[in-house]
């Protein structure tokens, strides 16, 4: 009992890490309709400026605040570069650009980084909290961190003008241009937004999983089932989903054994979108034709 | 009557071996030349292990600069694969159809030697001192043409075997290891060199996925076992994640970790050194950081070697030893071919290493093959880590 226990725990951790990506992949998916497979890259690549920038002596949170910034900047500039030019190009084109991106920064970053591991500094003290043993203060902190980028994500969405306009523009540019959105540029703050939130993701993932060019390839594959499963247009579904997908995984490991972990968890979820084509949480898109 | 003499002397020659004396040259050779092929992964993922192939550039230009193999220059041709396997087989064509090598030496990696393991042996190329553990090349019956180098997987396995057996023998032991035919190898190693007693000594197995990111269910399910001893059989990153988290979770059991994870630098660094104490894994090479190599006269050769021919290398780094020592292990057999460079004398002598002993091996370490055995190092001996450093300890022990 006791190790199963534990077993829940260590899912909640890592379903952490899936959700804190999953949210980025709602972020971009809600603000331009579509699904950037370089999001973990993005991620991975955003955590190594960081990394930089402790080693050159920067206090921790200066380097985190100031590599959330450059990465929203550097996201947008990718948005106006590279995805602007194929904007109306059918989606296949646009899937081959974020590919080729994943590519690019995956060899950019161990051309310059090299790809042998690298710590990563936690923020969190390193001693468990309330001398539990089931779960470590990062892992605690880094869930608290995905909750309050999930509650600052929705709020922004549901309550600001500037979120509205956001899914606005994402659902309908030519109405949203039409009552005077500037629908490129919400494209680009919605890139922006997604590469600062995957740059959170990254530099909390990275003190559990160690810093490596191929860091994310996992991690992406499981935001990507959290989020579907809990529905990719819903951050709080995308959240759940990845909590879902990170305790069920752990569970079927303890139970029938850690060969079948990654089957098991994934025909469930295959399962489940069986039954709920927009995931658990998600909206059912109507369009009129 | 000097003429007379010489001419005597040059028909003697003829009487007493014609196949000695004769030369005889495969693809590639020549009195001048022996031309030898080569891919590493200079670029890509595993491009830390390019630096195997460039010490062993660096030895052969030793060898030309002091005149050769019996007089012909080497001319090595490395070739980027990129660790990816259809590389490997367009720059392996290219070497064997477009430049005509005599051989093929020390590519590296288990998938990109795979790719094109039955292309060789159907070309008859001697594929030679392959930088890469897996057992499977030690299969002389159907892959004649192809050899190993590194003490194989199964071979390590059964030295902590020997190990455990001889110091631990009711140890309960957990395994976690990389669920590929990497892993595998070491689980059937360890079981085989168990033998009968492999079914009650070992009472866990847990298995990851490369795709994983982490391995912290593993680890505790593990734990839950009761296990005293944690035979480790991971890569780099999922080492240093066991490390770590066994640590954590205040498990202390025996813990041994495979040769492939053993970097200070790349390996127990990142996942703590106080937390690496006590870690134990084997070794054939003399570490160029132990103390106790000071005054070898190997370790000074080699160091003096570095410094002369590959000034740039990182000396600390094992891999560069690794090379050096193939290129060694590569040019005793073609000294001992002779004059006869076609690829089936080649690939004979390399059958028929007796006793060789090379400067940067653990004294004690012999290599031998033959036809029937195509694995060249066999032994290993055992290192525990102090917190600074591996600490060799015990003896030279046999991996067969």
């Amino acid at each position: 009992m006791d190790a199963l226990l534990h077993q829940v725990f260590a899912g909640l951790a890592s379903g952490g890490i899936y959700a804190s990506l999953a949210l980025a992949l709602v972020m971009i998916h809600n603000a331009t309709n579509h699904i950037n497979f370089a999001q973990g890259e993005m991620a991975m690549f955003s955590t190594y400026i960081a990394w930089s920038l402790i080693n050159i002596g920067v206090p921790y949170w200066a380097a985190f605040v100031a590599t959330i910034v450059i990465s929203f900047f550097a996201a947008a500039a990718i948005e106006r570069i590279l995805i602007r030019p194929v904007e109306k190009a059918p989606v296949l084109t646009v899937v081959s650009v974020f590919i080729g991106l994943l590519l690019i920064l995956n060899s950019v970053a161990g051309w310059i980084y090299t790809y042998t591991i690298k710590s990563f500094t936690s923020p969190f003290p390193s001693e468990p909290p309330f001398g539990n043993k089931f779960v470590s203060s990062h892992e605690l902190g880094a869930i608290a961190i995905a909750l309050f980028v999930l509650v600052a994500m929705y709020l922004f969405f549901r309550v600001t003008p500037l979120g509205l306009a956001m899914r606005a523009a994402a659902e309908n540019p030519a109405s949203s241009r039409l009552v005077g959105i500037r629908v490129g540029w919400m494209l680009a703050l919605g890139w922006g937004f997604a590469g600062a939130i995957g740059a959170i993701a990254g530099m909390m993932i990275a003190p559990l999983v160690y810093l490596d060019p191929n860091m994310m390839a996992g991690i992406m594959l499981y935001a990507f089932a959290g989020a579907l499963l809990g529905g990719i247009d819903n951050p709080w579904g995308a959240v759940i989903g990845g909590f879902l997908m990170g305790v069920l995984e752990n569970v079927v490991g303890a139970l029938i054994g850690t060969e079948l972990k990654l089957t098991v968890a994934l025909v469930l979820i295959i399962i489940v979108l069986l039954l709920r084509p927009n995931g658990l949480w998600g909206h059912k898109v109507v369009s009129r034709v | 009557m000097k003429r007379l003499t010489g001419l005597l002397l040059v028909a003697a020659s003829f009487a007493v071996g014609t196949a000695d004396a004769q030369k005889k040259y495969g693809p590639g050779a020549s009195d001048s030349e022996i031309k030898i092929g080569q891919t590493m992964p200079y670029s890509g993922p595993a491009s830390a292990y390019g630096t195997v192939g460039k010490a062993s550039a660096a030895y052969f230009e030793k060898i030309n600069s002091e005149g050769g193999i019996n007089g012909r220059k080497i001319t090595f041709l490395s070739l980027d694969d990129g660790y990816t396997p259809p590389k490997t087989v367009e720059q392996v064509r290219k070497l064997v159809e477009q430049e005509g090598v005599l051989l093929l030496f020390g590519t590296l990696g288990t998938p990109t030697n795979s790719a094109i393991h039955k292309y060789v042996n159907a070309k008859k190329v001697p594929h030679l001192f392959l930088n890469t553990g897996a057992t499977k090349w030690n299969d002389p019956k159907n892959y004649p043409w192809t050899m190993g180098y590194n003490l194989s997987y199964q071979a390590e396995s059964r030295i902590y075997a020997k190990y455990l057996l001889q110091t631990k023998p009711t140890a309960k032991i957990a395994i976690l290891y990389q669920n590929d035919d990497y892993g595998k190898d070491y689980v059937k190693g360890l079981k085989d060199g168990l033998g009968e007693k492999a079914k009650s000594m070992i009472v866990a197995e847990a298995s990851y996925e490369v795709a994983e990111p982490a391995i912290d269910s593993q680890i505790i399910k593990l734990q839950a076992s009761g296990a005293d001893t944690f035979f480790n059989v991971t890569t780099p990153k999922f080492a240093a994640q066991a490390i770590r988290k066994a640590h954590d979770l205040g498990w202390k059991p025996l813990h041994i970790l495979n040769q492939v994870s053993s970097s200070v630098g790349a390996v127990l660094t990142p996942a703590g050194l106080d937390k690496s104490v006590g870690l134990i894994t084997a070794s054939s090479y003399k570490d160029p950081v132990d103390p106790q190599w000071k005054d070898d006269a190997g370790m000074k050769d080699y160091l003096a070697f570095m410094k002369k021919y590959f000034p740039s290398a990182d000396v600390t780094d094992v891999f560069n030893a690794v090379g050096y020592s193939t290129a060694q292990c590569l040019v005793h057999t073609l000294k001992q071919s002779g004059e006869d460079l076609t690829r089936e004398n080649v690939m004979n002598q390399a059958r028929n290493i007796k006793e060789l002993q090379l400067p940067m091996l653990l004294p004690g370490i012999k290599i031998n093959t033959s036809p029937e055995d195509h694995s060249v190092l066999s032994q290993a001996q055992l290192a525990r880590f102090d917190g600074k450093e591996w600490k060799l300890f015990g003896e030279v022990i046999g991996g067969k």
